[in-house]
């Protein structure tokens, strides 16, 4: 039962058949029992996977042999734990859409969704790692511009332009490497292999940087994500930020940095500081919000600054920060968007000056709130501790005012975090929310799962650390600069 | 050639039968004609392809391949016209007559293999459609769209004609091989040959709609019948871009130092008047008459590159560009006869009143802007990878800048069909038998060629 392609088959299969019915009851469950059947089919590829071999489960078709294009999949340790991510988080993010009456469409865009993740993470060949990076992006924009916000449709068509805008310089990039290649195809070991002049590596570094940092995104491209997180539905706002923004990051380990070294070289420095100066200014940013899924939305920018910033240290301390951080902040963003979402059902506004004294009401949810809160921060004992620890770690190896800066996450996360804490769930419960009442069923079951992984991950991280540690002391060791 | 034949017969016993008013005969005929124009291309597929009557015309796979998919798209088109033109007109034979007559042409300028012929058949096409432009005699625009046409269609015949009375001074023959033939020998190349070679590629941007000779291009669209215009956005621009093809490839391929500069400056220019004049406009009919334009420089990129890939390049990007486009105008006719207009305003709604139609158009928008697993992303992906081969890059950024642009105005429809709502007591769209056949046709067609387009590539 270890068939990759199978794997990346089921959730479009399971959305075509989502997207004829039309019964909200039942798209509901049918959606939730496809994406735990992807999940159960996710655990042979985890029990049988060798951390110390090289790329597994290896899969591959010719697709279209004229122009040298195969379908190629397979999985190494850098892969696997966002595979795992995305499939964990799915049925997450199904469940916590529980409440709201969907019809199979949203839930077939949300497995369609996940097919195009999971290709973009196993993808070994340019040409279908481009479509899987492509076809991620038609769902979200329809879960997002269908049943998000007021603004929808202004703030979502910036996106998709945006997000477009990054990866159709990527595709020249892709195609350039492409007639620079002497076996005419489109593989990435023949392309890592590339040897490329100082000048074209210049040039596709910033191509490929460009798809990247929008995605992720890295400071001065991050404009289109504040407003796209704050009008998505709870769903689509976990999907970007939980899932998505990792393709970027992904990205950067498995195509930039082992294809161009030289152009990360020349301008992997810019790169770090982007993301440096990216984690304080959006932490500063985050300060002042009075919208918490603004609030969110910008403190998730501060955290992939990090997590990128690791990445350009480029050694295997940093990454494997990285690796681990990705699917710390995924977890973690997912139940601050989750919680934020509860919080405005029940009330009607997650305007923070309109809230506090929720935690009266709703003890467990406050519970949940704090640890997801904690894990948020970094505190020991919590995933994102061992995370934030590597990086900074990584960086300091790099650069120590570098470290110093970046460290800063640690002190600005506090704050804003506490203070979302704050204003939400303690100080005087306005006397309008007294009818408010605490989380049951299903959204104990979401939190729970969410809190269990944080808890489990923080006391005992080497169960990830050890699935990427090989891959990318490999990689580090092949690639250097 | 008994394509050729069949077609031309087709043309006059459609004639007669509007004569003896058998109307309700005229689509069945019509598309068993083409039935059999079909299977004459099918028969002489895989053939050892030699010029015939004297070295008039040649079928060879190019030749055959355009062809073919001319007259698949024509039947496509014919379906739509089930009750269209009788609700237009009285006299509904000629309508069919013309069309079969222009498709007739579109199949010489595919094949043919002497400028004489090239001039024929682009004259027989063409003269078709200033016909069919005007036929709605009482209406002021159709009538102002058929003397555009005409005007500028006789200005562009005009500097073809005299192109090839430079070609044929400096060459002496009117045959394609002979003039090939005179680059590679020729060590000295007559001034006049250049001449020739710039009128020509004048004369040819005109009829394929290239910037600047597209002026007329959206108030032709604009003012013709819709079921013309599609006929003129698909068949027609096919037919010329593999006549362009052919020429430049086979003949002037040598010269390509040349005309390549000017070939670049009118690529560059047709991107952006098209995609940006597309953006600004509030029509859907308009918008696609200017994004035809913005399309017809991507299939320019192959008469740059040339090389052996650039004829499937042009092959899968003409049919995914058509596909969408009958698509779009088919759901146009539509939408205008149920809303009564052809803004962008008119289509808002229709994701919750006809799902299954703007799931089409949907897909029909996502292939002309270029996403993944789309025929439109095969065909813009190869056309992109040929002109890489010759280094092209700042072309290829200029190209990304106009790609972006091009999924903006293609977002617009998917925002006004799904992301608003339609006027209150707006009707509904019914979308009929037929409309439905050629939508989902199409559409299995786009997804077909988007995920596995092997088999197509693999025909030259």
């Amino acid at each position: 039962m270890d068939n990759l392609f199978i794997l990346l088959l089921f959730p479009t299969v399971s959305a075509i058949a989502l997207s004829f019915v039309r019964s909200a009851p039942v798209a509901k469950w049918l959606g939730l029992v496809a994406s735990l059947v992807q999940l159960a089919l996710t655990i042979p590829f985890v029990c049988t996977f060798i951390p110390n071999a090289e790329v597994q489960f290896e899969q591959v078709f010719p697709w279209i042999s004229s122009l040298g294009i195969s379908f190629h999949i397979g999985m190494d340790g850098i892969s696997l734990p966002l595979v795992l991510l995305t499939n964990v988080l799915i049925p997450l993010i199904v469940l916590s859409s529980f409440g709201k009456e969907h019809k199979g469409s949203f839930y077939a865009l949300v497995l369609f969704m996940q097919t195009g993740l999971l290709l973009v993470f196993t993808a070994l060949d340019a040409f279908s790692f481009y479509v899987g990076w492509e076809i991620a992006l038609i769902p979200i924009y329809f879960i997002c511009a269908l049943w998000g916000g007021p603004d929808r449709v202004r703030v979502n068509l910036k996106f998709f332009v945006y997000t477009f805008l990054g990866s159709i310089f990527m595709l020249i990039g892709i195609i350039y490497l492409y007639q620079q290649n002497p076996n005419k195809d489109f593989e990435w070991t023949s392309f890592i292999h590339l040897i490329l002049s100082e000048s074209e590596q210049r040039w596709i570094f910033w191509a490929f940087f460009l798809a990247f940092a929008i995605k992720i995104p890295i400071l001065p491209f991050h404009t289109w994500q504040p407003d796209t997180y704050t009008n998505a539905p709870a769903a689509g706002a976990m999907l970007l930020a939980g899932i998505m923004l990792k393709m970027g990051v992904y990205g950067l380990i498995r195509w930039l940095i082992p294809i161009v070294p030289f152009g990360v070289s020349a301008y992997g420095s810019i790169a770090l500081i982007l993301c440096i100066v990216g984690i304080v200014y959006a932490s500063i940013i985050a300060f002042q919000q009075g919208d918490a899924k603004r609030l969110i939305a910008y403190s998730s920018i501060a955290h992939v600054g990090l997590i990128s910033a690791g990445v350009f240290a480029w050694n295997a301390t940093g990454l494997q920060g990285a690796m681990i951080q990705m699917v710390n902040h995924g977890i973690v963003v997912v139940g601050l968007f989750y919680v934020i979402d509860i919080i405005e059902s029940k009330t009607g506004t997650r305007l923070l000056g309109e809230l506090g004294g929720l935690a009266d009401r709703t003890r467990r949810l406050a519970v949940f709130f704090l640890i997801i809160i904690m894990a948020g921060i970094g505190l020991p004992l919590t995933n994102g501790f061992i995370g934030e620890f590597l990086l900074l770690k990584g960086l300091f190896e790099v650069n120590t005012w570098a470290m110093a800066i970046a460290g800063l996450t640690l002190i600005f996360g506090a704050v804003y975090m506490l203070r979302l804490f704050q204003k939400t769930m303690l100080g005087p419960l306005d006397p309008k929310y007294a009818s408010v009442t605490d989380i049951k069923g299903y959204e104990v079951l979401v939190l729970g799962v969410i809190v269990v992984l944080i808890v489990a991950i923080g006391v005992y991280p080497n169960a990830l650390l050890h699935l990427s540690e090989a891959s990318v002391t490999r990689l580090v060791e092949q690639i250097n600069f | 050639m008994g394509a050729i034949i069949t077609l031309s017969l087709l043309g006059i016993l459609l004639l007669y039968l509007g004569l003896y008013k058998a109307k309700n005969a005229l689509l069945p005929v019509t598309l068993l004609g083409l039935l059999v124009a079909l299977g004459f291309e099918v028969s002489e597929w895989g053939k050892e392809a030699a010029p015939v009557y004297h070295g008039m015309v040649l079928f060879d796979h190019f030749a055959l391949s355009f062809s073919m998919l001319c007259i698949l798209l024509t039947a496509l088109t014919l379906f739509l016209s089930k009750a269209y033109f009788s609700a237009i007109s009285n006299n509904v034979a000629e309508y069919y007559c013309l069309i079969v007559f222009s498709l007739t042409g579109a199949l010489l300028v595919s094949s043919y293999h002497n400028f004489a012929m090239l001039f024929i058949g682009i004259e027989i096409m063409s003269v078709a459609l200033y016909i069919l432009a005007g036929i709605r005699k009482k209406d002021l625009y159709s009538n102002e769209a058929s003397l555009k046409y005409f005007i500028m269609g006789a200005f562009s015949t005009g500097f073809l004609l005299f192109g090839i009375t430079l070609l044929y001074g400096a060459t002496g023959t009117f045959d394609l091989a002979g003039v090939r033939q005179y680059v590679i020998d020729t060590q000295q190349i007559s001034p006049l040959f250049y001449g020739g070679i710039l009128l020509l590629l004048i004369g040819l941007c005109f009829k394929v709609g290239a910037a600047p000779f597209h002026f007329w291009t959206a108030d032709v669209y604009d003012g013709s019948p819709i079921l013309v215009t599609i006929f003129m956005s698909t068949v027609v621009k096919v037919a010329s871009f593999a006549g362009f093809l052919r020429l430049f490839d086979y003949v002037f391929g040598a010269l390509n130092e040349f005309w390549t500069p000017v070939l670049l400056v009118v690529i560059v220019i047709t991107l952006f008047v098209g995609n940006i004049s597309a953006m600004m406009q509030t029509s859907f009919k308009r918008m696609l008459a200017y994004s035809s334009i913005a399309h017809a420089g991507y299939m320019l990129f192959a008469i740059l590159s040339l090389g052996p890939n650039a004829a499937s390049s042009v092959f899968v990007y003409a049919l995914a560009y058509s596909l969408s486009s009958i698509v779009g105008f088919g759901a146009l006719i539509l939408v205008k006869k149920s809303q009564g207009s052809d803004q962008f305003l008119a289509f808002n709604g229709l994701g919750k009143s006809n799902p299954l139609l703007a799931a089409i158009v949907a897909l029909a928008m996502f292939s002309l802007a270029g996403i993944p697993l789309t025929a439109g992303f095969i065909g813009k992906f190869m056309m992109f990878t040929g002109v890489m081969g010759d280094y092209h890059v700042v072309l290829l950024a200029l190209a990304a800048i106009n790609a972006i642009i091009g999924v903006f105005y293609y977002l617009r429809v998917i925002v006004h069909m799904y992301f608003k709502t339609a006027e209150e007591g707006a009707e509904t769209v019914v979308m009929p038998l037929n409309f439905k056949a050629v939508f989902i046709i199409a559409a299995i067609l786009t997804l077909a060629v988007g995920i596995y387009p092997d088999c197509l590539i693999g025909l030259f």
